[in-house]
């Protein structure tokens, strides 16, 4: 990794983006944004999930094309058709999902796709030795012959970063680089991140951990619902700054329903351990306690690896628990079924709804009734105008803009698409719902609506359980915010918590781990 | 502003609609368009193509695929994949030939002749048996679609190689005196006109029909095919549901294999060697997505009868053999690229 050409001055604009867009179908995911990289120096993004900081940072380094608006490298209009197009320039990006062959070892994930080539074949001797060089560049101990599979998450993050720098880079975007890295390796990352910015590579950062951040850059740029909502350069800012940004004062999702009786307690949790699922040897859930009762809505606040996932999938009766048990009206339901749950009153809206919410090759009616068959069956045969009844009672209640049952799935916006998932398990009749991050990747006003769906349903009774990883909408419907952190109830608030307090709590806000 | 996209998509759908033209009805209907095709062609070509009686012998080559083709559309909407009906078909002559020779049992001396129907239950338990070893391998031992039904194959096949030492049973006729006679029923008596074999497919066909359409089984069989986790999540038993659509299939194997064995009155331990293939193709060219979740009986049923209709009119216009291979996969292909090219679009 040599020839950094140092040409121009620091701090001067090297790339930009001057008034760019980007949709997907209807959902405008960037609305016009303008967005400069400092050479030497660190610009860091910030945003809330769905902000569309990914999008613009594929934006820039040649993934997607935008809409419209134009991306300007050295002062020149360029258009990038591919990534590989973009890296030609030197802009590098190591995404959030790491792109690594896990079944590869080091030296060929970091020499993937350009290998260094001599009359016989591969030169295996000086690609390993570059990537010595690497390692001890980075002062990471991973031999290049070690297949990727076997490094800890932090260091394959590592490796990653390794292929970035190996090609020569002079922009780096990194998209949340540090969420799965020990202090440790955060230090290190910040050494590296330092010294790449002294030889004149220009950094862009995105994390959610926003103390860190605020160490490591130059400038700040806050993205909210696809715009550019401020700037400014570091020493003018502090935390409170950000977040204010990311969050905007005006926005309201609601608050906690209020006027009725609670009643019993409908869902608690004692005790509850349940083990990494990938096979590590540390509880992801610590021997949690909750309660929570009838016409409660509680938050679970926590950062990505806290926890909660987990939590709510055992609850739900898809993983199982080594220790603990789960209470449902009293009634023992401790490693039942998810069939079981479903028909005691137990669901779960899941986090992935592509993944786990909906059923793509299935129109809207039939994802709506999926779960609810057995009330529309009479003896051996379902009933198509009892179905029709529920499809339409359905989509009625959870406000469902579509053309009608027969509509397919893909043709319903993100929020919509939400919102058939979560009317899914509504039409079950349940006592207890469970949402894992409801709100992710749908607009601001489809995330109002699903906040007074919940509000509207804890009033009529039904327990609700929601998690989070945006603050903001903590402070919403939630009667009790539990923040969440490695496994355990770290602090709990009522409503009138501050951000300060709920993100000091979950950890974020704190400089060291 | 969350207002304004959900109205795009409403006009931007019904306008769809609206332009529905006559190409995009007859792409829809393309299986049904292709096998009326087939016909008028076969029957400018040939006068006795277009014959009732000719009709009738096609369609009792169409049972034998079109069994094999619905047991094959249930485990493709699943996901998966059963290479092993072939065999199974194979296996169930051969277990209906050997019980209809009588089963000796030295230990008491005494030879017994099941009757009939006893026989085609106990063809179809042994069917539904080799489903349930795909379905076990499959849903609880997590081996691939693909491999376990590979391996079953080659057992069922060799099972059958060694229960008649390579030979074929050629007496299935039974004898009055010992009151195990009709075997050749299902493959020679006609029911007003139209061959048994052919009812049997029709009945099996709207069973699976009804099956998949009005039952709560069809319901999680689609979602389970389509998103196996969603499916899941929402309560559906999705191994069940596996075991179960192999066991149909293996069941389906089965009686294909009664339906032949009795047409031809012998049971050949090599019966229905690749025949699992033409009932992929049959699924395949009735609209069915290999990527599950998406197919129908009807589909499969008109994709069943394209196959049997074409390689029996080529047979008929006297095209050799081998250029019926290069027509029937000529058909497969075509078949397939046009579904690509709907699921594509989405």
């Amino acid at each position: 990794m040599s020839g950094m050409n140092g040409s121009g001055r620091k701090g001067e604009v090297v790339l930009a983006a001057r008034n760019v867009a980007k949709s997907y179908g209807n959902v405008h995911a960037l609305k016009g944004v303008n967005f400069d990289i400092h050479r030497g120096q660190v610009t860091t993004l910030f945003g809330e999930n769905g902000a569309g900081k990914s999008t613009l940072m594929k934006i820039l380094s040649g993934v997607v094309q935008p809409t419209s608006g134009e991306i300007i490298l050295d002062g020149e209009p360029i258009v990038f058709a591919s990534s590989s197009q973009a890296r030609d320039h030197g802009i590098s990006i190591i995404h959030q999902e790491l792109s690594l062959a896990p079944n590869m070892n080091v030296r060929d994930n970091i020499f993937m796709g350009r290998e260094i080539m001599t009359a016989t074949g591969v030169d295996f001797a000086e690609e390993e030795r570059q990537t010595r060089l690497l390692m001890a560049e980075l002062e990471e101990d991973i031999d290049p012959l070690t297949p990727v599979e076997d490094l800890r998450l932090g260091q394959q993050q590592i490796v990653e970063i390794a292929r970035a720098l190996s090609v020569n880079s002079r922009i780096l975007i990194m998209d949340e680089p540090t969420s799965a890295l020990s202090a440790s390796e955060v230090e290190v990352l910040f050494k590296v991140i330092r010294d790449l910015t002294a030889r004149g590579v220009s950094i862009v950062y995105i994390s959610h951990h926003l103390e860190e951040a605020l160490q490591i850059t130059h400038h700040a740029v806050v993205l909210r619902d696809g715009t550019m909502t401020a700037y400014a350069e570091r020493k003018d800012i502090d935390l409170e700054w950000i977040v204010r940004h990311m969050v905007g004062d005006n926005f309201d999702l609601g608050s906690p329903p209020e006027g009725y009786e609670k009643g019993d307690v409908a869902l608690s949790i004692e005790g509850l351990t349940v083990p990494d699922p990938g096979g590590a040897d540390y509880a992801v859930v610590d021997g949690l306690s909750l309660s929570v009762r009838s016409g409660e809505i509680v938050c679970i606040y926590g950062l990505m690896g806290a926890g909660r996932t987990e939590l709510l999938e055992t609850v739900a009766g898809r993983l199982s628990a080594t220790a603990g048990k789960v209470y449902l009206k009293g009634r023992d339901v401790t490693g039942q079924s998810i069939a079981d749950c479903i028909r005691d009153g137990l669901v779960l809206v899941p986090e992935d709804r592509q993944r786990d919410g909906l059923v793509q090759t299935m129109t809207v009616g039939r994802n709506l009734s999926l779960a609810s068959i057995g009330s529309f069956t009479r003896g051996l045969f379902t009933s198509a105008s009892r179905e029709a009844g529920l499809i339409s009672d359905a989509i009625r209640k959870v406000h469902i803009k579509t053309d009608g049952g027969a509509a397919a799935i893909g043709s319903l916006s993100g929020g919509n698409q939400q919102k058939v998932v979560i009317g899914k398990m509504l039409a079950t009749n349940p006592e207890v719902i469970l949402l894992d991050e409801p709100s992710r990747g749908i607009d601001i006003g489809a995330k109002a609506e699903v906040f007074r769906l919940l509000a509207e349903g804890a009033r009529q009774g039904l327990a609700v359980v929601y998690t989070t990883s945006e603050v903001g909408e903590c402070l919403s419907i939630a009667h009790r915010i539990l923040v969440m952190r490695r496994g355990r109830i770290s602090a709990e608030f009522g409503p009138d918590a501050t951000k300060e307090q709920i993100m000091a709590a979950s950890g974020e806000a704190v400089v060291a781990h | 502003m969350s207002v304004t996209p959900a109205i795009d998509t409403k006009t931007a759908v019904s306008g769809g609609k609206r332009r529905k033209s006559f190409v995009e009805l007859l792409f829809e209907g393309r299986a049904f368009f292709a096998l009326i095709a087939i016909v008028v062609v076969f029957s400018l070509m040939s006068p006795n193509y277009f014959t009732v009686s000719n009709f009738l012998i096609m369609a009792s080559h169409v049972a034998i695929f079109g069994l094999l083709a619905i047991g094959m559309l249930l485990v493709i909407l699943n996901g998966g994949i059963d290479l092993s009906v072939g065999s199974t078909l194979g296996l169930a002559g051969v277990v209906a030939g050997f019980l209809m020779q009588g089963v000796a049992l030295p230990q008491i001396g005494v030879i017994l002749y099941p009757s009939v129907w006893v026989v085609v239950v106990l063809t179809c338990l042994m069917g539904a048996v080799v489903g349930a070893v795909n379905g076990v391998l499959i849903a609880y031992l997590r081996v691939p679609a693909f491999v376990a039904t590979l391996g079953v194959l080659y057992v069922a096949r060799g099972i059958a190689l060694l229960m008649t030492n390579g030979l074929t049973y050629n007496n299935l006729g039974g004898r009055p005196e010992l009151g195990n006679t009709g075997f050749d029923w299902l493959g020679f008596n006609r029911l007003a006109g139209v061959p048994i074999g052919v009812i049997v497919l029709l009945v099996f066909a709207v069973i699976c029909h009804v099956l998949l359409t009005r039952t709560a089984f069809g319901r999680w069989l689609y979602a389970s095919g389509g998103n196996e986790r969603a499916a899941e999540l929402s309560g559906v038993p999705v191994k069940r549901v596996q075991i179960v659509v192999y066991v149909l299939s293996g069941v389906c194997a089965a009686v294909a294999g009664l339906v032949l064995s009795s047409q031809l009155t012998s049971a050949g331990p090599t019966a229905g060697t690749t025949y699992e293939l033409t009932a992929i193709a049959a699924v395949v060219i009735g609209g069915a997505a290999l990527t599950g979740g998406r197919g129908t009986v009807i589909g499969t049923m008109l994709g069943a009868f394209v196959i049997g209709f074409l390689s029996d009119g080529l047979v008929i216009i006297g095209v050799s053999a081998y250029w019926q291979t290069v027509f029937t996969g000529a058909v497969i292909v075509t078949a397939v690229l046009l579904n690509s090219f709907k699921y594509g679009r989405r």
